[in-house]
């Protein structure tokens, strides 16, 4: 019962505290980004600028997410991300309650 | 650019109506409606500030600010 | 195929406890013009679309899923503490009979939501333009609940997602020039 206890305190300090607030912010900025370069190509696939500026965005996003993950666990399931042990995709917060 | 995206109009006033009347009325008319296909090359917000304003670019920003003060008398 | 992330498109935050807001937020929800019925529009135009414009409405659909979280999201901040009383008070004490504080996909006034809401006529253009009225309903219901809060915090979200479906009008009305396909619209790409 302490073991889980413990375990639970240590979680809830590590995610969902303001440091993890902040560093999950520059991945939403970077990824709004994405997503509005995403719809953009989707109905301009001609304009080289807008591709080459989501690529740049998605390769410093790879790695801004590798970086955040290895802190706060896993951000996608089915595979796209790596667990450590104990399966950590199942751990708070979830979205809605940060 | 930045001509005001809000157009007033004034509905009708009746000597009848029972409660006092709203005379001005607003509504918005948001930048997409002025720009059939996005031409390339438009300026950007920095990635800084683009999630905050909801777009990347300024050409499609639409501000919106509460309006709780339309009320009728005026 | 759909891949979750565990993270908000945006930041949202609730400062007053306010549930009120919370009767009214349902009509993005589980309401005619919400983000369940954008994104189930959308993805579902998708199989009958001509193939150029099937991207557009995977990635916009995508994005309402977003949306429709976010929504959730506000719901669950402003209810998960709330008691009996206050659920009573601000109008959602029938909704409390029913689901506790669970969320359901009912609109403001509990009306279940419904296929009805969408439609899928087989042709682009009619599909699209629907998709732009449908964009155009949501902004303007964000306005009402913009107007209708003075949580600052609160309106923030809300503004996101209503320059969201500016953008995704602006989208779906280019997809009406690309199925157009008109010689002189090939300038642009």
């Amino acid at each position: 019962m302490d073991q889980a206890n413990a375990e639970n305190a240590r979680e809830e300090r590590a995610a969902g505290d303001d440091a993890y607030r902040r560093e999950l912010l520059e991945i939403q900025k970077i990824d709004f980004a994405l997503v509005e370069l995403n719809l953009y190509l989707d109905t301009h696939p001609g304009d080289m600028q807008a591709l080459q500026q989501f690529n740049q965005l998605a390769q410093r996003r790879k790695q801004m997410a590798h970086e955040f993950e290895l802190k706060y666990g896993p951000m996608t399931n089915f595979g796209n991300s790596f667990s450590r042990f104990p399966w950590q995709w199942i751990e708070t917060p979830w979205p809605w309650q940060v | 650019m930045q001509q005001s995206q809000w157009r007033e109009w004034h509905p009708y006033v009746s000597p009848l109506d029972p409660c006092p009347p709203i005379r001005v009325k607003r509504y918005v008319v948001p930048p997409n409606q002025y720009i059939t296909f996005q031409p390339m090359n438009l300026p950007q917000f920095p990635i800084q500030e683009a999630l905050f304003r909801g777009t990347l670019w300024p050409a499609l920003w639409s501000p919106y600010e509460a309006q709780r003060g339309e009320k009728g008398g005026t | 195929m759909w891949i979750y992330e565990k993270k908000l498109q945006y930041p949202v935050k609730v400062s007053k406890c306010d549930p009120r807001m919370a009767k009214f937020l349902m009509e993005q929800y589980g309401g005619a013009d919400g983000e369940l019925s954008a994104a189930l529009r959308y993805l579902n135009q998708r199989y009958s679309i001509p193939s150029k414009a099937i991207g557009i409405l995977t990635d916009i659909g995508t994005e309402e899923f977003a949306h429709l979280e976010m929504i959730a999201t506000m719901i669950y901040k402003l209810t998960k503490d709330a008691d009996v009383e206050q659920f009573i008070q601000c109008g959602l004490g029938s909704h409390y009979a029913a689901h506790d504080r669970a969320l359901q996909y009912k609109d403001s006034n509990g009306v279940p939501w419904t296929a009805a809401y969408i439609q899928a006529k087989g042709d682009p253009l009619a599909d699209l333009y629907e998709d732009i009225a449908a964009e155009e309903k949501a902004r303007a219901t964000y306005q009402w609940l913009i107007d209708m809060t003075d949580d600052v915090d609160l309106q923030d979200g809300l503004k996101f997602l209503r320059e969201r479906e500016i953008v995704h009008a602006m989208r779906f009305r280019e997809a009406v020039e690309i199925i157009k396909a008109d010689r002189e619209q090939k300038k642009f790409f």
